[in-house]
């Protein structure tokens, strides 16, 4: 069994770029006995079409079976329309999941937007900078999972009276607060969830902000300066504009994430005490309920969902590309 | 870039024999030792669970020369159709309950066990009510590994003593009302009667849902019960609405409130019954316990720091019912080493491994009482092999989208109780959809 899979891998691994080597050279041949004027245009197209093929069969297909898997029944039989549909959104649960990952979408991102701005901002300005951004970017190295049983430990509960062994309760304690029940509480558990992804994906803003920033030319912020402009209207007249693309492509890339948000939720709480999200919830659908219509029907609204997004970046995308 | 010049194309060439020759080597240098088969084995036992499974296998491994890659998951249900549905199952695999058995039987997915095993054999050394929930339609799918009583309600003698409560293994509380009235009298005291735990990963909510099966298994009987786990008793019906307010009674007067409940992982659950001054008294859980309780108090001792008792009857009409639940396993993959690993398996040489290690009972009649660590779970062992009735796990028994819904439920209950009538006519639209 063993060899079996080790001689997959392994071909995995060689033969495939062996192979992807192997068809440019024997296109390019096929391709030199055309006229010399058509082989640019022919070209191209071979060279792309392995990613082509590629991107059909893992991607395009699964989309097209989804969405159509979306209109079949449970056992993937007959034709139902859109009563799929009908029962996803007609369920409570699944519209608390929809408005927690408007919770996500919004709180995630301005707190990953703001912090990362913040700290990429004030980093700038000390002399120990490469040491306080490695050190917020460390959680990045840390997986969602992990990252969950960390802050599991920092939630953890024990009724009032008794010793906390959780890092905030303790605090709370300390401070003669009575604890909290972060994790079950309707009032805090959707925060404290967000928080986690914020604490991981913070570092990630700040070091791409503050690239941004180390481009924004000093002469620019001395003549604001020279000009009587206060630090504070520098900031908001001169770096937030010229950093504006910048944190629309991060923008972009956290709302996304926010939308597929699942590991956290999944290790944290099982979606439990209405923190449950999409994405969870279509694998419950088909995990638990082996309801592959349904887990379907919320896959094909979490695509919608991200469409917009993926149109405006393309649109901005080809914008830039005006302008250059 | 001009692909047309000889030097791209050169290094090209020469990158693609480089290439070739790593595959001709690669295959070579991954070639295993050893001649035996290695069967994959797929299941949710992990720390000290794992080791004893792996202790069960050793002697067969040693005995054959083949070898298990056995592979832990705590969200098994997932992983296993999964894999399943991929075409890439495990050679052998532990199964989440009875109900997802028959799912993946019906489906053609596992292979029956009436061939591989001795079934006069099993008939001889297993009660026919465990060799019944391993088969679908007639034909064994599945067989026990090892067994857990549940049901019982652990207290440590000495504290309860000291308290002066009224119990002991001589005189357990007979009836529900005997234990509602020693649960008043430490409430009137100023104690508090019950240790409660939900917390289980993706499984969060199960020990209330034994709870309640429980509780329906003595007011309703064993009858109503197996049509209640089949789909065919409602959730709305009075008899188990009654049942999810005892359960709530229950709750109210445990240790640390809702939120404790809720957040605490039920291996923890236990361990405020040997704090000083104790949290709590009386603990509801099944025979496995015994391994965490120790795990996090490793000075108690069985008999002497903790006992049990078994769940007081609510109708005397049912007296002598024991639920019960196992870990089942089956064959997705046939092939001669799997066929022997599962005889191997059934017998008592095999089960008495993991009863020696603790924490485990034995469903065949043959493993000697002897084998077992303690006198506790030697009681809950002689239990299990001789109880008149065994009523298995419901929620195990229920099909995967009722079990899931009985866990939410009891969390949203816990955390409201309030709203039990919204919540029993959800799983009720559950179960209109579940069975189908």
């Amino acid at each position: 069994m063993d060899i079996v899979r080790i001689t997959f891998l392994v071909g995995a691994v060689v033969l495939v770029p062996a192979a992807l080597i192997a068809y440019v050279l024997v296109t390019d041949l096929g391709v030199r006995l055309l006229p010399p004027r058509t082989q640019p245009r022919i070209r191209p197209w071979l060279w792309i079409l392995p990613s082509m093929l590629a991107v059909t069969v893992f991607l395009i297909y699964p989309t097209i079976a989804t969405i159509w898997l979306s209109f079949l029944d449970k056992a993937g039989q007959t034709f139902v329309g859109l009563a799929n549909y009908g029962e996803v959104l007609g369920d409570g649960g699944v519209l608390v999941s929809i408005r927690n990952n408007i919770f996500w979408l919004v709180g995630y991102t301005a707190l990953v937007l703001v912090f990362g701005l913040i700290l990429a901002v004030l980093a700038d300005r000390v002399p120990y900078e490469s040491a306080v951004k490695s050190l917020i970017f460390m959680p990045m190295a840390i997986s969602f999972v992990a990252a969950s049983v960390i802050w599991g430990f920092m939630f953890a509960y024990q009724p009032p009276g008794a010793p906390q062994t959780g890092t905030l309760n303790a605090l709370l304690n300390l401070f003669h607060g009575s604890p909290i029940a972060w994790l079950i509480d309707h009032r805090t558990n959707n925060a404290a969830l967000i928080l986690v992804a914020v604490w991981v994906w913070t570092g990630f803003a700040m070091v791409i902000t503050s690239a941004a920033l180390k481009g924004i030319p000093e002469e620019l912020l001395e003549a604001a300066r020279v000009d009587g402009a206060t630090e504070l209207t520098v900031f908001r007249r001169i770096i937030i504009p010229l950093l504006a693309p910048t944190l629309t492509v991060i923008g972009t890339t956290l709302v996304i994430f926010a939308l597929k948000a699942f590991d956290i939720v999944y290790v944290m709480t099982s979606g439990n005490y209405n923190t449950n999200v999409m994405a969870l919830r279509m694998y419950q659908e088909m995990n638990n309920n082996h309801n592959n219509a349904r887990a379907s029907a919320l896959a094909v609204l979490l695509l919608l969902a991200i469409v917009p997004v993926l149109v405006f970046n393309v649109r901005r995308l080809r914008f830039q590309e005006a302008i250059r | 870039m001009h692909i047309n010049s000889p030097g791209v194309l050169r290094n090209l060439a020469l990158a693609l024999v480089a290439v070739i020759g790593l595959a001709a080597c690669g295959p070579g240098a991954g070639t295993s030792s050893g001649g035996g088969k290695t069967l994959h084995v797929l299941a949710t036992w992990g720390g000290d669970e794992q080791k004893a499974f792996l202790a069960m296998v050793k002697p067969w491994e040693d005995r054959t020369g083949n070898h298990i890659a056995y592979e832990g998951t705590r969200d098994l249900n997932a992983v296993l159709t999964t894999r399943v549905s991929g075409g890439n199952p495990p050679d052998l695999a532990g199964l989440p309950g009875p109900g997802q058995m028959a799912e993946f039987a019906k489906a053609g997915k596992l292979i029956p066990l009436d061939s591989v095993v001795d079934m006069s054999q099993m008939n001889s050394q297993y009660a026919k009510s465990w060799i019944d929930l391993g088969s679908v339609n007639g034909k064994l799918y599945g067989i026990f590994i090892k067994a857990a009583l549940k049901g019982l309600i652990w207290y440590d003698p000495k504290v309860v003593q000291a308290a002066s409560v009224n119990i002991s293994s001589s005189s357990p509380p007979k009836t529900w009302d005997d234990l509602t009235a020693i649960a008043s009298q430490l409430k009137s005291a100023g104690k508090t009667p019950w240790c409660v735990g939900l917390e289980s990963g993706a499984a969060s909510g199960w020990p209330g849902t034994d709870w309640i099966e429980d509780l329906v298994l003595r007011s309703m009987g064993p009858d109503q019960y197996a049509n209640w786990y089949q789909g065919k008793v409602k959730w709305t019906d009075p008899g188990i609405k009654a049942a999810w307010q005892k359960f709530g009674t229950v709750v109210s007067q445990s240790y640390g409130g809702k939120n404790f409940v809720l957040s605490t992982n039920f291996g923890k659950a236990g361990d405020p019954l040997f704090t000083s001054p104790p949290g709590c008294y009386l603990h509801h859980q099944a025979s496995f316990i015994t391994t965490f309780f120790q795990q996090d108090n490793p000075s108690v001792q069985p008999v002497t720091d903790f006992n049990f008792f078994g769940f007081p009857d609510i109708n005397s009409q049912y007296t002598g019912s024991e639920e019960v639940a196992g870990d089942l396993f089956g064959m997705f993959k046939d092939s001669p080493e799997a066929r022997d690993l599962i005889k191997y398996l059934t017998t008592p040489e095999a089960q008495q491994i993991w009863v020696s290690k603790g924490g485990a009972l034995s469903p065949n009649k043959q493993v000697p009482l002897s084998k077992y660590p303690d006198q506790l779970s030697r009681q809950a062992g002689q239990i299990i092999t001789s109880a008149k009735v065994t009523a298995f796990d419901a929620s195990d028994n229920m099909p995967d989208a009722m079990n899931t819904a009985f866990w939410h439920g009891i969390l949203d209950f816990v955390g409201d109780q309030s709203k039990l009538d919204s919540i029993l006519a959800n799983l009720d639209k559950v179960q209109a959809d579940a069975y189908k």
